[in-house]
């Protein structure tokens, strides 16, 4: 896409760009080049000296049975989020789709916690759940459950998937019933009349024709679980107990902030970078291949 | 409706009222958590009627902050909170206006080549470049300053998007006569871009703002200075570790102080925020 009409200066394009791009490389570019550059470094207990070392900081993660826990935890925690998440808002949405009386007051109502900060969210459900004191603990233990998710690791990964799925169910819930809507409504009067059920035009019309929808939020939500949720684990589970909930974001910060190990962290942050990178791109070609629908 | 179905009628707004009990639940219990004294939460199960120390628990957190946890007054914080959301929401739809004015209306050498640098900026969260962002932040000296708050935050690929996405749909013929009238670029801009640009302005405003009020990694590591915090770190600092030993009535007051702005906004200004959302992401 480019203009016909243009204007022309020598200097005053560069001028405008210049906030922007001067941001961008102090604040993007440097550092990013900065991470790839400590990757290949181990640097000494005191940060006085380092060495370069090629790819040994990549080799060690890949032998760290630590960081390979942590891949595996970051996979279970996205899956669920993503897949909960979704699951719970597109019922929310088919509901709503429809619905002619309270439609307003139903959105308003289910699409404020978009406006909650992750680390609020962890402190809301932190306390719901609470071992002691929380309110949901004292009804799960009332059913019987031993709840503990200071000690128990699947408990804990439970907390923060419920926590991180609360704050997501707004997005999605926008998505899909702005994508509900979009669905010619004499597709599925015609379905009606030929006598399928609800049920059966939902599946055969109505899901396929939402397909564009869910595989964008699918990325989203992934992109989501790996990065936006880190407020949450810091205000619940800080990663515990014993690595139960230690994502890999939250694995780059504490072994660089609290562990102070530059070389690792760095290697870290550069394979995130990676799957950011192929996620973006992932992303980038589905929306090309949907503007030619 | 294709059909009357009497029951599915009632079984969507069972299914929707569950959906809005669970979500609304978390907040119900903090509101009175928030009303409560601690002797009341931690007495188990706590009431889920609020109680009489709503006046008591807000004016503590907004005028002194908790007593066991960080004590910096939580006025304080949602005033620091509300610059730096303020800073971002109209930084970065300044810097990406021009820059997008500069990308779609003149032609000169590098323009595509700093295009695809605002774009790479889109894979790369700060989350994986903590570290390295916070040396840069810290050898410029801005640790513990508005400035270093919002300014490595401002640059955002997506606003450039959605504002290159908006001006290619102005018509040329508006360029055309500001040309033969011999209005010059700036004049151009502010008389014809900006008051047409304003409705993509306000819904990037509404989303822009809620993303630096909830602002947690980048505000956790470069303030150290109490003074400094925002509103989402000082709640994580007043939880003190171990259930009964945190103020959970003033954590709570300070989470509803920490979520009434954003959610406010999002409700009030709800039309902008649904247009905001589809269109920044898509």
């Amino acid at each position: 896409m480019e203009k016909r009409v243009v204007f022309r200066s020598s200097w005053l394009p560069y001028l405008l760009v210049a906030p922007q791009i001067a941001i961008t490389v102090v604040f993007f570019f440097w550092p990013a080049f900065q991470a790839i550059h400590w990757s290949f470094l181990i640097q000494d207990a005191f940060g006085n000296s380092s060495q370069f070392v090629w790819f040994q900081n990549f080799q060690d993660l890949i032998r760290d049975e630590a960081y390979l826990d942590s891949f595996k935890v970051t996979a279970v925690f996205s899956t669920l989020v993503t897949f909960i998440g979704l699951a719970v808002a597109l019922v929310l949405a088919v509901a709503a789709d429809k619905v002619i009386k309270g439609a307003m007051a139903y959105k308003t109502l289910l699409i404020w916690p978009y406006a909650v900060a992750s680390a609020v969210a962890g402190v809301l459900f932190a306390f719901l759940f609470a071992p002691s004191v929380g309110i949901v603990s004292f009804a799960l233990r009332a059913m019987g459950v031993d709840w503990n998710w200071v000690l128990r690791g699947d408990q804990a990964m439970l907390l923060v998937v419920i926590a991180s799925v609360w704050k997501q169910i707004s997005y999605n819930f926008l998505f899909f019933l702005a994508g509900l809507q979009s669905i010619p409504k004499s597709l599925i009067e015609a379905a009606a009349i030929d006598g399928a059920t609800p049920v059966r035009r939902f599946w055969t019309i109505v899901f396929p024709l939402l397909s564009p929808t869910t595989f964008f939020l699918l990325v989203v939500n992934i992109v989501h679980a790996f990065f936006d949720t880190f407020g949450v684990i810091d205000a619940t589970t800080q990663g515990g107990p014993a690595g139960a909930t230690q994502i890999l974001v939250y694995k780059v910060y504490y072994d660089g902030v609290k562990a102070a190990d530059l070389g690792s962290s760095s290697a870290q942050s550069v394979i995130l970078m990676v799957i950011v990178i192929a996620l973006t791109v992932v992303q980038f070609r589905f929306i090309e291949r949907k503007v030619q629908y | 409706m294709v059909e009357n179905r009497p029951v599915l009628v009632f079984l969507r707004h069972a299914v929707l009222l569950a959906g809005v009990a669970c979500v609304a639940f978390p907040l119900w219990v903090t509101f009175v958590a928030s009303t409560l004294t601690l002797e009341q939460i931690l007495t188990v199960p706590m009431p889920l009627v609020p109680g009489d120390q709503f006046w008591a628990n807000y004016s503590q957190v907004l005028t002194a902050g908790s007593t066991r946890g960080a004590a910096a007054p939580v006025g304080q914080m949602m005033a620091n909170s509300l610059v730096m959301a303020l800073a971002i929401a109209l930084g970065k739809i300044a810097i990406s206006l021009v820059s997008a004015f500069a990308i779609v209306y003149f032609r000169f050498p590098l323009r595509n080549f700093f295009f695809w640098m605002i774009f790479v900026t889109l894979m790369l969260p700060v989350e994986v470049r903590i570290i390295p962002t916070f040396k840069v932040v810290s050898d410029l000296g801005i640790l513990n300053s508005y400035l270093g708050l919002t300014l490595p935050l401002i640059a955002s690929a997506t606003a450039t998007f959605l504002f290159r996405q908006f001006f290619m749909t102005i018509p040329d013929e508006l360029a055309e006569a500001a040309r033969i009238d011999g209005a010059g670029p700036m004049r151009f801009f502010w008389d014809v871009v900006v008051p047409l640009s304003k409705t993509s302005m306000a819904a990037l405003f509404v989303i822009q703002f809620i993303y630096g009020w909830n602002q947690y990694l980048w505000p956790l590591l470069i303030t150290t200075d109490e003074s400094m915090y925002t509103v989402v770190i000082g709640i994580k600092r007043m939880i003190v570790g171990g259930d009964a030993l945190t103020e959970w009535n003033l954590v709570m007051a300070t989470a509803m102080l920490a979520l009434l702005p954003p959610a406010a906004v999002v409700i009030l200004m709800q039309k902008w925020f649904v247009k905001g959302l589809v269109e920044t992401e898509k």
